[in-house]
């Protein structure tokens, strides 16, 4: 346990080295996207007043006194009114949050649920028309654009079997199909690398050894395998996670779900910089504090990245 | 993983059944990376000479033709082969401009982050310290984080154009770049040669062109491939939330998205150009792949 330490440091840096690039990104392209202030004003505003809402945005500062300013106000969640909401942006965003935790938690669960067995089955059945199947789809899986998927399976599923809603969120029919498409790229990683993790250890010298002494071949794999290729499985699966995010914007346009991707999406189109800032911000500190908890796990796991 | 090669090795040569399929694998991986190759050639072919092959105007529209479905019949000779959309223009004619569009984007967005990565690689490894911890932290930085919504974002601001969305995908990927080439150069560096060459007043542009560049050239070209497979794909997401190339300017994300209100009465809209991204995606991944296993199988891993 003596290098965790360090670490667990360089780990911290660098989360709050993307949390400060994020913002100043945020920063800059909110600079670059010119003056705020005639959006928030009538047409035929006079100039004292424009001058006095500049004044009131602190628009009148130096630079860097505003980026001292907005980094102050970003990390107390402070963004701004949304011009289209007519309330807090950060009220606004948070409001549609659950929706896209619970998209995402549930293609997560169901990425893992499928692909763990599959994976498995793969490696121990190598080379059969059902490995070669499933390794084929994962493949597809892994390079097919996210919002295709989504289409296809609305066509096939919603259109012509008729057996679940196109969009919408009313309960769980709702679900499925979005938590399959968001979900699609997850299960094809996450079964190949099982796959690839178990075929590794069934090679191993323990595993023949087991076999040698004469462990049926469910024993040698239940008792033997799958603890052992469980490390690399666990942090591939939480990287995973957090890619999940990204996915969230494309499959909520996809399926009208009312979650924080949508709502970018939707915001650019109202011109509400507000909302889509926070939603930037608010969607990294929520990848980098996943990402670093996934580190610090993997660091306790697996001593030997602790050095890398 | 090395200790697996020879076990493996020995297994497949132990049975006679293993071999067999192996060769029949192999023989498998030639018809697969020959139907790739026609693919790749024909998309490339299409853009190129998309005004000589596109059947139709891809702009103009037709109110009578409209969201007519796919026939091989026409009374002047020229069918819709896979029908109209929803303003009555040409689903193959917009499909094979559309071409154009990926294509572009695509490898410009490779040059533009290959660019960007070997160049900062390059610094990173040659000035060591502190450049180079600054480069590979924001590098770090960058692959923590859904890079996507940062592009919304830029995108948002700035507006959609061919160059905003050349650099931000280019953007997008030059870290993988900036990695191998640091590598090497750090590997480099450590040689009595390159002191030699330092000591005799060599540039440092030649050490560049003439040791660092054929080290890495093959690993280059399978990072090159992999993301041009990436960045097609991303132009065609960003194209299809609208946050790419605009209409009327025909591309696959674009098509795919107007299509989605027509899914239930003409499926062809967006099918039709969402399978041919579907596959030039998966075949250009896989080409990246086994480029990868043929070039330089140190690179293999997730």
């Amino acid at each position: 346990m003596r290098s965790l330490l360090p670490f667990l440091a360089s780990r911290l840096v660098r989360a709050a080295v993307a949390l400060w690039l994020v913002s100043t990104v945020v920063f800059v392209v909110m600079r670059l996207s010119g003056d705020p202030v005639p959006l928030l004003l009538p047409p035929d505003a006079p100039r004292s007043e424009i001058f006095r809402v500049r004044a009131e945005l602190g628009l009148d500062r130096p630079l860097p006194v505003q980026y001292a300013v907005f980094l102050g106000n970003a990390l107390r969640g402070d963004f701004g009114r949304s011009i289209h909401f007519r309330q807090p942006a950060f009220r606004v965003v948070v409001g549609y949050l659950p929706a896209t935790l619970e998209l995402g938690l549930t293609a997560f669960a169901l990425a893992i649920v499928v692909a763990l067995p599959i994976g498995v089955i793969s490696a121990v059945r190598r080379n059969s028309a059902v490995d070669q199947t499933a390794m084929g789809l994962a493949l597809v899986g892994q390079s097919a654009p996210t919002f295709f998927i989504g289409i296809l399976l609305i066509l096939i599923v919603s259109l012509n079997l008729g057996l679940l809603p196109t969009s919408g969120r009313e309960g769980w029919r709702h679900l499925v199909l979005p938590a399959l498409t968001l979900g699609a790229f997850a299960m094809a990683s996450i079964a190949r690398l099982t796959r690839s993790s178990v075929l590794e250890v069934l090679r191993a010298d323990y595993v023949r050894t087991a076999r040698a002494k004469g462990l049926s071949e469910g024993l040698v794999v239940a008792k033997h395998t799958l603890k052992n290729a469980a490390v690399p499985i666990v942090t591939i699966t939480g990287l995973q996670f957090g890619t999940l995010l990204g996915g969230a914007v494309v499959t909520e346009t996809v399926f009208a779900w009312p979650g924080i991707g949508r709502l970018a999406i939707q915001s650019i189109y109202n011109r509400d910089y507000p909302v889509v800032q926070c939603t930037v911000f608010l969607s990294a500190v929520l990848f980098i504090v996943i990402n670093f908890c996934i580190d610090l796990l993997y660091g306790v796991l697996d001593p030997r990245v602790r050095s890398g | 993983m090395a200790s697996s090669i020879p076990a493996s090795a020995r297994a497949e040569l132990a049975s006679p059944a293993a071999t067999a399929t192996s060769v029949g694998r192999s023989r498998r991986t030639r018809v697969l990376a020959l139907a790739g190759g026609a693919f790749v050639l024909l998309l490339v072919v299409a853009a190129l000479a998309a005004p000589a092959i596109a059947p139709h105007d891809p702009i103009r529209q037709s109110l009578r033709a409209r969201l007519a479905a796919p026939t091989l019949s026409a009374a002047d000779g020229k069918a819709h082969v896979l029908g109209t959309d929803h303003l009555g223009r040409d689903v193959l004619s917009r499909m094979v401009y559309g071409a154009r569009v990926s294509l572009l984007v695509g490898f410009a967005a490779v040059v533009v982050g290959g660019l960007i990565g070997a160049t900062l690689g390059i610094v990173a490894g040659f000035r060591g310290g502190w450049t180079d911890s600054t480069i590979m932290t924001i590098a770090d930085a960058q692959l923590a984080f859904p890079f996507i919504l940062l592009a919304i974002g830029i995108i948002a601001v700035l507006g959609p154009s061919f160059p905003t969305l050349i650099v931000v995908i280019g953007l997008s990927g030059w870290v993988n770049y900036a990695r191998i080439l640091r590598s090497q150069v750090l590997v480099l560096r450590s040689r009595e040669f390159v002191d030699a060459i330092r000591a005799l007043g060599g540039s440092v542009t030649r050490m560049v062109s003439r040791h660092i560049l054929p080290n890495v050239l093959s690993s280059l070209v399978v990072i090159a491939t992999l993301e041009l497979a990436r960045a097609i794909v991303l132009e065609a997401t960003l194209s299809f939330l609208g946050l790419g190339i605009q209409p009327p300017t025909p591309s696959w994300g674009g098509m795919v998205h107007e299509g989605r209100e027509y899914l239930d009465t003409a499926w062809w809209i967006s099918t039709a150009p969402g399978i041919v991204l579907m596959v030039t995606s998966i075949v250009v991944s896989r080409t990246g792949d086994w480029l990868r296993d043929l070039l330089d199988p140190t690179l293999r891993g997730e």
